[in-house]
């Protein structure tokens, strides 16, 4: 599904990642973790085609198509989806117009059935219950004076409408309590499936003790040094990063 | 004829020679004279006293400069090149079908969703004296006539209703008022006059729409509504579709009357030709718009302005009354060269005034937006109020936005509220868009409208779902 291959980007012209590898195959959960600065969040923008961070070097598949070659929209409509890390507001435009515009566009594109305006409301307070957001959300603005948690929340029930092939999620446990951190897992939990990838980048292992992934990457300075099993995050709880910071192997040592 | 005697009144008299050949003619030959206005009111068949009133105005206006404060610049506006008066275009002379239309402005209708006869007539093409139009009009005046409502063109209104005009024309907007209003005095050629008696709550919304072929308006229009006592009207001026018009100032007049307890509702959504990227050939539009609410009275204005080159409007309200209302709702666009100077006046007299003036720039291409607001209070406006929030949105970093507020406070009990902010349309709420499948015009699209919202909800449903979608058609192209 996700193929990357000795991708280099960099970031207005910095370079931030240097020869990545990693494969995601459907079915699978992937967390990448590793310290701050270390290029976590700039795969995820990469991925996903935000302006400035440009691939510089390698390549990265996703369903046997250059990422490179694609717009942001265009990858979207093929089904990659990014929850953000910090979630901008749309003031004036509410939740549900967005939604709207975005499943049109995408459900359209992948050729799935188009939804009525009722079916849409139907599904979209369904979906809001399923993440303990107040249906009346979906008449507020995009975030629009949204907390935090509420932030992240609407970007979990985004991913769920939108039923993406590969979710990627940024950094969506940051600055959640732990009854948020539960609803939102639940939620990511809820959409595994063995025709979806998921990729969770995080800095630190306690969503992965709702999330339990197939495989787990340690990315330090644009490469990723080390990979292995969910015990592998629980190894980086007890030792810190520092403990493979040191010791890099040649990024290329993948299970997956 | 009454027209016929005027005519012969005026020619019998002292004026020079030549004027005969001036009155016989279709189109005056460009300038301006006492001689011209004596030809235009003669045409109109008007009564002595105002001819006497224009002429008032034309010799004070000799005395007026054109103002320069506005935050726009452009040529200098060759006053004598302009013809005064000239009959509307012979059917032979206007295109003959659709087909002989510029094709962009075509293409802009139809992804307004403009019907064709709407098209045809908006283009300016000779269609059959029979359409639509004429019988939805005819059931129209009907209704209205019923509710004891008048809705003509003010020529009409001059003849049929001469106490009222007499009475209120120039009452809001003085003659000398400043030099476009001056101008306009002098030279108006027609326009709107509306008078809904007391206790009367408007059937329907008033449009101008409904009189768009019935006369040729021209450059100098001239608009008086008048609401009596206790009544309701809501009035919508202009269309969403591009229009098109070989005269390049605009020079019009508004006058808004409420009388005690009236509430008078004006919406208009302009989009005169700006021109192209350059602003070549676009219209400068110069208007007076001002309203007298008296006691417990209650005027709104609600604008979206996204065509014309220059754009130099203030629409206003005078709360004379206690415990009147005044409400300024406007979303300016700019795009490519165009000039916008716009906002309004909150002059507030009685006691217990309330004002509130939300109003929405947005700028793209090389255009400049500047949104000018007086607020005074003056020394009766004991617990006076006044709300003003500006907002301006940015797209791109070649145009500009501007904000010049003056505040005048002659009561310590008023309070005066002032909000502004300016912002860009940033690449992280595009991305967010994009990385929802949704393309980057109609993510911009989507912004915006999100951004004028405020405004939005307070034009009448229909009005504002075309607005929006002319917000959409303007956008087009405005960010790569």
């Amino acid at each position: 599904m996700l193929e990357i291959r000795d991708l280099h980007a960099a970031v207005a012209g910095e370079p931030i990642l240097k020869g990545l590898n990693l494969t995601v195959n459907a079915g699978e959960v992937h967390a990448i973790m590793g310290p701050n600065g270390s290029g976590k969040s700039t795969l995820a923008n990469v991925l996903a085609g935000k302006d400035n961070y440009e691939i510089t070097g390698g390549e990265a598949l996703f369903e046997g198509k250059s990422l490179g070659d694609l717009e942001p929209e265009e990858r979207a409509q093929l089904g990659l989806f990014l929850a953000f890390q910090y979630p901008v507001e749309i003031p004036g435009v509410s939740n549900m117009e967005f939604l709207k515009a975005a499943l049109e566009a995408t459900r359209k594109a992948q050729g799935k059935e188009e939804w009525d305006s009722v079916t849409l409301l139907r599904k979209a307070r369904e979906t809001c219950k399923q993440v303990d957001l107040d249906p009346q959300f979906l008449k507020r603005g995009v975030n629009e004076g949204f907390s935090g948690g509420e932030k992240k929340r609407n970007e979990i029930m985004q991913m769920l409408l939108m039923e993406p092939k590969l979710a990627l999620l940024d950094e969506t446990d940051s600055g959640l309590d732990i009854d948020a951190l539960q609803t939102v897992a639940r939620g990511v939990n809820s959409l595994r499936s063995p025709e979806r990838g998921i990729v969770l980048v995080t800095h630190y292992q306690r969503l992965l003790d709702y999330i339990v992934p197939d495989f787990v990457h340690v990315l330090s300075n644009g490469q990723i040094i080390k990979s292995g099993g969910k015990e592998l995050a629980h190894e980086l709880e007890e030792h810190g990063y520092g403990w493979l910071t040191g010791d890099r192997n040649d990024g290329k040592d993948q299970s997956a | 004829m009454s027209t016929q005697a005027e005519l012969d009144k005026v020619i019998s008299s002292e004026y020079e020679a030549g004027f005969t050949t001036l009155v016989e003619s279709d189109t005056l030959p460009p300038g301006l004279n006492e001689d011209v206005i004596r030809v235009i009111s003669a045409k109109k068949g008007e009564p002595e006293w105002l001819l006497e009133w224009r002429l008032d105005a034309y010799r004070n206006w000799l005395e007026m400069a054109e103002p320069n404060w506005a935050h726009v610049t452009y040529p200098p506006v060759d006053l004598n090149a302009i013809s005064y008066y000239s009959a509307p275009k012979s059917m032979e002379d206007r295109p003959q079908s659709l087909d002989e239309v510029d094709p962009e402005l075509l293409d802009t209708y139809k992804k307004l969703g403009i019907p064709l006869h709407e098209q045809e007539m908006l283009a300016g093409v000779a269609v059959d004296a029979v359409f639509d139009s004429v019988s939805v009009g005819t059931t129209f005046k009907a209704k209205l006539a019923e509710a004891g409502v008048i809705f003509c063109s003010i020529s009409e209104a001059v003849h049929e209703h001469p106490e009222l005009v007499k009475k209120y024309l120039g009452s809001v907007v003085p003659k000398g008022d400043n030099f476009f209003a001056g101008l306009n005095s002098a030279v108006f050629t027609d326009g709107s006059f509306v008078y809904i008696p007391k206790g009367v709550r408007c059937p329907m919304e008033l449009s101008t729409y409904f009189r768009i072929n019935e006369a040729n308006t021209g450059q100098f229009e001239r608009t008086l509504i008048v609401a009596d006592e206790g009544s309701y009207v809501s009035y919508l001026e202009g269309c969403t579709a591009p229009q098109r018009d070989e005269n390049q100032l605009h020079a019009a007049v508004v006058e808004l009357v409420a009388l005690p307890g009236a509430e008078i509702k004006y919406s208009t959504v302009q989009n005169w030709y700006p021109g192209d990227k350059d602003g070549k050939g676009g219209i400068y539009n110069f208007v007076t718009k001002r309203g007298v609410a008296h006691d417990n009275a209650k005027i709104s204005w609600t604008q979206v302005e996204t065509g014309s080159a220059i754009t130099w409007k203030y629409p206003s309200v005078v709360l004379r009354g206690d415990n009147s209302v005044g409400e300024f709702y406007s979303v300016a666009l700019t795009r490519h060269a165009q000039q916008a100077d716009t906002g309004t006046k909150m002059i507030h007299l009685g006691k217990n005034t309330r004002s509130t003036i939300v109003s929405k720039g947005i700028s793209a291409g090389k255009s400049s937006n500047a949104y000018r607001g007086l607020v005074r209070m003056g020394p009766r406006a004991e617990n006076a109020r006044n709300f003003t929030q500006c907002d301006s949105l940015l797209l791109g970093d070649t145009c500009g936005a501007h904000t010049f507020p003056y505040i005048e406070s002659k009561h310590p009990s008023a309070t005066i509220e002032h909000e502004a902010t300016t912002s860009k349309v940033s690449d992280d709420q595009l991305f967010l868009c994009r990385q929802r499948g949704i393309d980057p015009e109609k993510a911009v699209s989507m912004i915006v409208n999100g951004f004028c919202k405020e405004v939005f909800k307070e034009l009448p449903m229909e009005f504002a779902v075309e607005a929006g979608k002319l917000l959409e058609v303007s956008l087009e192209g405005a960010v790569g």
